[in-house]
């Protein structure tokens, strides 16, 4: 009885013990300001990588323009933060500006999903990468919000608790999402799109909804980030940032919301990991860009699904689709048959 | 009337150097139908060749005539630059020939990734911007209110040149013929005896070694810098999107319409909107003609 009561609640509780911690740690100086900044980034990234994955993972599409979404979110978040909520009270109105900028994103990737998914496969790649320039040049030519210089007069509203309760959220809603009878479309539709629209699957509705989950995801990752650096430019938001995310996904693993947590967590502390050991042997931090490719590269070849591709850790997966549970079904299934049979 | 004249020339001139990348784009998509997103990297790398090259030569004997060091710069650049592109086909991409397509697409993004961050971080490279020598003496002619430099008519001239040998090489030699089976049907053309493997790796030589064509003009009329591979490589992608991808005169087609929207956006808006134009033009295209100018719709079998 013990055990069933572990099962059902375990995993609620050691997430809401967590929670003070996130708070009480980086106030008390337990750890200090660089590690609580690189756990911020780390879930930051977690957050962008399971919205590429949902994407380019579980529907076996291929956006390469991310950083475009994110970029919208961090705009919009920061213009409802700095210029339309009373400054006194940013704090309460934080969530807001983050969802704000959330559905900012999910509009745009709208906007893009419908026609892009009209036309071929590939397309879509060229699309996105379009559509994250066009963001890019857009803001570039946007005098009101600082143009080329960028925009700032944000407060440091992001602190590890909102990051914190920003991933599990993300974490909650997309395992949710995917292990839906809804989610199963998605996944039908990275096998054979042609033989999922034959089983009824409405590929074009998926398709399109999908996306827009995962922009307004990528969104709300932009606006954390946003108040995170109190200064977000153009420059940001580029191609890079987009590879940046794609080497996140196929590190920790196509289809997996545990390999999206994992990939996010390893290459955001390799990359901050390689700044101090350049720094050790005195060679230039400049090559600490020529990792990230190289590392996708080497993943594409030898590993291309990743650390944890298409499977899942135990406690993302809802109890009914858990291996033993699936077996027993299984059993209960040939067991209904086998009376069938005798019946008649 | 003579400002236009002399805009259209200027037109050709950044036209043909996108053409010239373009090709390269298109034919890889052609014969293996993946997105080389590398290619404007590779590019960037010619030009490197070209800039070493050449000072090298004068630097050694300042003495040759200029045309000999011009051919011997642009003859380096490209078979350096071709051995660079198959060495990269042979390491990255041929692994991944039978992955999902997804995958080389993938890794095209991380090698021309890697090898600008290489180039910034490359000592000798660096991030600095860079003039080649100059290989030809300018001279500007005024022909009717117009000026004409020996710079503009050597890359309009060799550029025109390099299509169309191109043009004959896809359409009749031997080896233009095997690519053309490739492209056409890949599970047959092996089956008649087409050596794939050699063809592809042939395909991605020749088109680095036009790309290092346009990188060693590219290079004589403007400045070089480890980042120019980005802008001048997108353009270029879209300039064979927009002839329509996998389609060579399509390719040369969509160079000249880049190069006109380069040159004539800033006439019309402030120039910062160049990009804006250029990728909206490719997104508008990819709606309403998703196979581009020249490109024949592809119809997906069950």
């Amino acid at each position: 009885m013990k055990s069933a009561f572990w099962k059902r609640w375990g995993l609620l509780l050691i997430l809401v013990t967590l929670f003070p911690l996130t708070i009480v740690l980086p106030q008390s100086g337990v750890i200090n300001p660089y590690i609580n900044l690189v756990l911020k980034y780390v879930g930051i990234n977690i957050i962008l990588t399971i919205s590429l994955n949902l994407v380019n993972g579980y529907m076996g599409e291929f956006s390469v323009g991310h950083a475009g979404f994110m970029a919208i979110g961090a705009y919009a978040a920061s213009i409802l933060t700095v210029w339309v909520f009373p400054r006194e009270a940013g704090a309460f109105f934080f969530p807001l500006a983050l969802i704000a900028g959330g559905v900012a994103a999910g509009i745009a990737g709208l906007g893009i999903a419908v026609p892009a998914f009209r036309t071929r496969g590939d397309y879509l790649a060229i699309v996105t990468l379009a559509f994250n320039m066009i963001i890019k040049s857009v803001l570039e030519n946007m005098e009101v919000i600082g143009g080329p210089r960028g925009f700032m007069g944000m407060e440091k509203l992001t602190s590890l608790a909102w990051v914190y309760v920003c991933v599990i959220v993300t974490l909650f809603l997309a395992r949710n999402y995917v292990f839906s009878n809804f989610g199963r479309g998605v996944l039908s539709l990275r096998e054979d799109e042609i033989a999922s629209g034959l089983v009824s699957v409405n590929t074009r509705q998926v398709k399109v909804l999908t996306f827009v989950f995962s922009a307004f995801l990528a969104g709300i990752a932009g606006g954390l980030f946003a108040h995170e650096l109190q200064f977000i430019n153009p420059r940001s938001f580029t191609i890079l940032k987009s590879t940046d995310m794609l080497v996140m996904v196929y590190l920790g693993g196509i289809g997996s919301l545990g390999g999206s947590v994992l990939g996010a967590t390893v290459y955001t502390l390799v990359l901050e990991g390689l700044r101090t050991v350049l720094q050790q042997f005195g060679i230039s931090q400049e090559w600490r860009l020529v990792v990230a490719p190289l590392m996708l590269i080497l993943l594409m070849i030898f590993r291309p699904r990743g650390i944890m591709g298409l499977r899942e850790f135990r406690f993302l997966t809802p109890r009914d689709d858990q291996p033993e549970m699936l077996a027993e079904q299984r059993k209960r299934i040939k067991a209904a048959s086998r009376i069938d049979e005798v019946s008649p | 009337m003579e400002f236009y004249v002399q805009q259209i020339l200027n037109a050709l001139q950044v036209g043909s150097v996108y053409a010239l990348i373009a090709l390269g784009y298109t034919m890889v998509y052609g014969i293996l139908t993946m997105i080389n997103f590398a290619h404007g990297d590779i590019f960037m790398v010619s030009t490197y060749l070209a800039f070493f090259t050449s000072t090298l030569i004068l630097g050694l004997a300042s003495g040759l005539n200029p045309i000999v060091v011009f051919i011997a710069t642009l003859l380096t650049a490209m078979f350096g630059t071709a051995l660079l592109a198959v060495v990269i086909e042979r390491l990255a991409y041929k692994p991944l020939r039978t992955a999902p397509r997804i995958s080389a697409v993938i890794t095209a993004l991380g090698v021309g990734l890697f090898l600008e961050n290489f180039m910034v971080a490359f000592k000798p490279v660096g991030p600095a911007p860079r003039f080649l020598p100059h290989l030809i003496p300018a001279v500007n002619f005024n022909i009717g209110g117009v000026t004409v430099s020996t710079i503009q008519i050597v890359i309009i001239v060799v550029s025109a040149l390099v299509m169309l040998l191109l043009d004959t090489i896809v359409r009749r030699t031997m080896v233009g013929t095997a690519m053309r089976a490739i492209s056409w049907d890949k599970f047959t053309a092996p089956l008649m005896g087409v050596p794939v493997d050699r063809v592809i790796s042939m395909t991605f030589a020749l088109g680095a070694s036009i790309a290092a064509v346009g990188g060693t003009l590219y290079g004589m009329a403007y400045t070089i810098d480890p980042y120019m591979g980005i802008r001048i490589g997108w353009w270029a992608f879209i300039s064979a999107v927009v002839g329509g991808i996998g389609n060579i005169r399509g390719a040369m087609i969509g160079g000249f319409i880049l190069g006109f929207v380069e040159i004539f956006t800033p006439v019309f808006l402030p120039s910062t909107y160049r990009d804006f134009v250029a990728f909206s033009l490719l997104l508008v295209l990819l709606i309403f003609r998703p196979t581009g100018i020249l490109g024949r719709p592809m119809v997906q079998k069950v």
